[in-house]
């Protein structure tokens, strides 16, 4: 009996020993997205002050074309790194960016975009506690999804856009959606 | 040519060690006494190379060198110099160094003052503390070298992560090292002892004051760590079960138990089995928190740049330390003696069943911790645990381990008399539930969290508990003229487990305080605009940027009034550091013994004004005081003289003329 008792410890650990070797080949980073190839959830989102009637984001407005939905907030750290580059984004024409201001005071949303550039179609306010982004399957800021002609959530990418993401990721996966 | 010499006198230290770790061990063996006597010189030599080589990595630092890889990537010519030198450990690389470098310390010690050790005993824990450094030196110098040049060097670094750049950080990670490395002492002696198959009250006496002095490290480094966070983060929070922040919490939960049931192997020699299995687990969750960092498996703030390489390499040290010594256990710990039988309800009772429920307190920290990897292993998908887990798995076993801390220190060894000493303690009961109602009724009846009553009567309980106790060492009502001489004749022992177990008490108020009932107000302030917080009214009288000495700031002023007077200005800052450009917060706070006002300043708003975060955090400055507490009852009771190995002998040597 107590033989067995002083074998535990070391069985117990030689268990998470195992978990500890398989965990080194996963990466805790990668959230995959239970929503890849499932249409877009159902949402109207109320425009963001300043920018018009018309710049508010429904479900409809992701259908026909291949847009790329991005979301922010003016809390995000991050979304200041990506933000320049959204911007070229937005100039080089290739595709739509609808934007979520999200678990965000619109008043803020709308005065960090006027300092930081506004490279979106549309910005839908999603503010606290953000149910419209959570059931995007949104798990922090940035984050974006690249939607099909259909309105399906093809990729989703989690933390700031760089140009290699842009370059060896997101792009030929929208070239291949767009032909 | 210096960072040469650093890195050669690592690979020498590394060949001192592999003779240090053999060849003393051998001679423990064949009972060759000038084999085992190597040992101590060569924990010397050792401890000269590897001073050597952090020495050549902090003139580095200081001086600047960019055509290191290291200072390159991680100082900058304008930083201030207090945090040139903290950079040698703010990065991969010089952490380890300093890890090693206080392994050899530890290790030099146990040759300087372990003078009167049993020579098996020694030369094996000697023996032992080199195969770790073995193991450590090997992977900085295969993995992590600090010494890699880079050409042509630059012409000024990358700099210090700027939130790093901070008194109570720079303190932070010497302070937790100094902890988890103690905590190897006590590894090496418990794996000297199970190959000598001998555990007893010499060996407990040798091992009670290092553990203590890590566990006083730790707790320090912990509490500087929690301070840190809560006022650079601006998030008003001082805790938040971060993975790297459990691997800290983890050795210390195993290192508290350790140190209760060390006493009982000294005082009383029982529970031997359990306290050299206590002493492998602190250490080993001192090594698991290095490898939770380093290798990048599990998410946290903590993000020390992350190498699947490193992150087997730590692995494998993990595996051969830990499960080594665990199988080491297994086969000699059923051969060792069991010691003094005692009744359930007794000292040494109590103390176990604390260590019971520390120890399950530190399992369920490690399957929160650990629980995202394993999901994540099973294919169970992605999941995060966050605080709600820890809170609702965790502190109600703190529950009874409280109530149970208050009666403990006055039932006696062997067979304790429960029923007189709940009799003693009938006023502190009555004045806990006093306390309780009163919690109840000022949080408006079942208007406030009803946890929060319990808190505050448990830190009442504990806190009267201790105070009792300590009343009745000294017979402070029985016989008040004796107070004097009984407060001097009080070992100081005593003293350090009064005030510690009374930190707690002042901590639990704290704790309870600030997680009930803080209030937070965000809004956008205009200049002149006055925000009301827990009856203050704050006033934003103006924004002004002011230049730093390796940055920018944008530093507010608050008015603060009460009652309609002003009682003091704050100035929180909001600064955007050059390099490498980040910004960072500064809240300004204002502590007082209810709480304190916490004051954020964060981005301007286009119609002139500013987003701020106001808090009153209620009971925030009674943690420190009680982690203050917890340390100073710590040294308190490192400081007594029967802790000092050999002291017994000597009084009886003394004790033979007369």
């Amino acid at each position: 009996m107590r033989r067995a008792l002083t074998l535990l410890p070391v069985i117990v650990f030689g268990i998470l020993a195992l978990f500890f070797l398989k965990g080194l080949t996963l990466n805790p980073r990668e959230i995959p997205s239970v929503l890849i190839n499932r249409p877009v959830p159902e949402m109207a989102l109320a425009p963001l002050p300043g920018r018009g009637e018309n710049s508010s984001l429904s479900t409809n407005d992701l259908k026909g074309r291949v847009s790329l939905v991005n979301i922010y907030g003016s809390w995000c750290i991050a979304c200041v790194q990506e933000h320049p580059y959204l911007v070229e984004i937005k100039k080089s024409g290739i595709l739509p960016i609808q934007g979520i201001d999200w678990r965000d005071d619109p008043v803020l949303g709308a005065a960090w975009l006027r300092k930081h550039g506004d490279p979106y179609e549309r910005v839908g306010v999603d503010p606290p506690p953000g149910r419209a982004a959570v059931d995007f399957g949104v798990t922090g800021a940035p984050e974006s999804f690249i939607v099909d002609r259909a309105g399906l959530i093809r990729y989703k990418h989690i933390g700031p856009i760089t140009p290699e993401v842009w370059s060896k990721t997101l792009l030929p996966i929208i070239q291949e959606l767009q032909k | 040519m210096i960072a040469e010499i650093g890195h050669f006198a690592l690979v020498l230290a590394l060949c001192v060690a592999l003779v240090q770790a053999v060849v003393p061990l051998v001679g423990a063996k064949r009972g060759l006494t000038n084999w085992m006597a190597v040992a101590g010189p060569a924990s010397a030599l050792q401890f000269l190379f590897i001073v050597m080589a952090f020495g050549a990595l902090m003139h580095a630092y200081v001086t600047s060198d960019f055509s290191l890889v290291n200072v390159a990537s991680n100082s900058h010519t304008e930083k201030p110099m207090l945090y040139k030198v903290a950079g040698v450990w703010g990065n991969h690389e010089g952490s380890l160094l300093l890890w090693v470098t206080i392994l050899a310390v530890f290790g030099f010690a146990v040759t300087l003052f372990g003078g009167n050790l049993p020579p098996g005993l020694k030369s094996r824990a000697l023996a032992v503390q080199a195969m770790i450094a073995v193991g450590f030196l090997s992977f900085i110098l295969l993995t992590s070298n600090p010494f890699a040049r880079l050409d042509p060097p630059p012409m000024d670094g990358n700099g210090l992560n700027p939130i790093l750049q901070d008194p109570g950080l720079a303190f932070h990670p010497p302070m937790l090292y100094l902890g988890y490395v103690g905590f190897s002492m006590a590894f090496s002696f418990a794996i000297a002892a199970l190959l000598e198959g001998r555990v007893d009250a010499a060996w407990a006496r040798w091992v009670r004051p290092w553990t203590l002095a890590a566990w006083i490290f730790l707790t320090c480094g912990i509490v500087l760590g929690s301070w840190w966070a809560y006022y650079t983060l601006g998030w008003g929070g001082w805790w938040y079960w971060d993975p790297v922040e459990n691997a800290s919490f983890m050795p210390w939960l195993a290192g508290t138990a350790l140190l209760h049931s060390a006493v009982v192997v000294e005082k009383r020699d029982a529970l031997k089995s359990w306290t050299i299995l206590l002493a492998i687990v602190a250490f080993g969750f001192s090594l698991l928190g290095t490898f939770l960092v380093r290798s990048g498996v599990l998410t946290s703030v903590h993000a020390f740049a992350t190498d699947p390489a490193r992150g087997a390499f730590v692995l494998l040290l993990l595996v051969l330390a830990v499960g080594g010594s665990l199988t080491l256990y297994a086969l000699r710990a059923p051969a060792m003696k069991m010691g003094g039988l005692f009744s359930p309800i007794s000292r040494e009772g109590s103390l176990l069943l604390n260590n019971v429920l520390m120890a399950t307190g530190a399992a369920t920290v490690l399957l929160g911790t650990l629980y995202p990897l394993i999901a994540d292993a099973l294919n169970l998908g992605k999941v995060s645990v966050g605080p709600p887990f820890f809170n609702a798995v965790f502190l109600p076993l703190m529950v009874p381990m409280v109530v149970v801390m208050a009666v403990a220190p006055m039932l006696s060894w062997k067979r304790g008399d429960v029923a007189g000493i709940l009799g003693r303690l009938k006023l502190v009961a009555g004045l806990t539930l006093a306390v309780a109602l009163l919690v109840w009724f000022l949080q408006g009846g079942s208007a406030g969290p009803w946890w929060s009553i319990g808190g505050f009567a448990l830190a009442t309980w504990l806190g009267l508990g201790t105070l009792t106790d300590f009343a009745q060492r000294i017979r402070l009502f029985a016989d008040p003229a004796g107070v004097p001489v009984r407060l001097r004749l009080l070992p100081n022992s005593a003293w350090g487990m009064i005030l510690a177990h009374f930190g707690l008490a002042v901590f639990i108020v704290g704790l309870t305080a600030s997680s009930a009932w803080t209030t937070e107000h965000i809004q956008t302030q205009q200049i002149g605009e006055s925000v009301d917080v827990a009856g203050y009214s704050v006033t934003l009288t103006g924004v002004e940027t002011v230049p730093g000495p390796n940055y920018s700031a944008s530093r507010a002023t608050f008015e603060i009034a009460k009652g309609g007077s002003v009682i003091a200005h704050m100035q929180p800052e909001k600064r955007t550091y050059r390099m490498p450009p980040r910004p960072t917060t500064t809240a300004a706070i204002r502590s007082g013994i209810t709480g304190d006002l916490y004051v954020v300043i964060g981005d301007a708003d286009p119609k002139g004004g500013y987003v701020t975060r106001l808090y009153f955090n209620p009971c925030i400055p009674w943690l420190w005081a009680g982690g203050a507490l917890l340390v100073l009852g710590g040294l308190v009771s490192l400081s007594d003289r029967r802790h000092r190995i050999g002291a017994p002998a000597r009084a009886a040597a003394r004790k033979v003329p007369a």
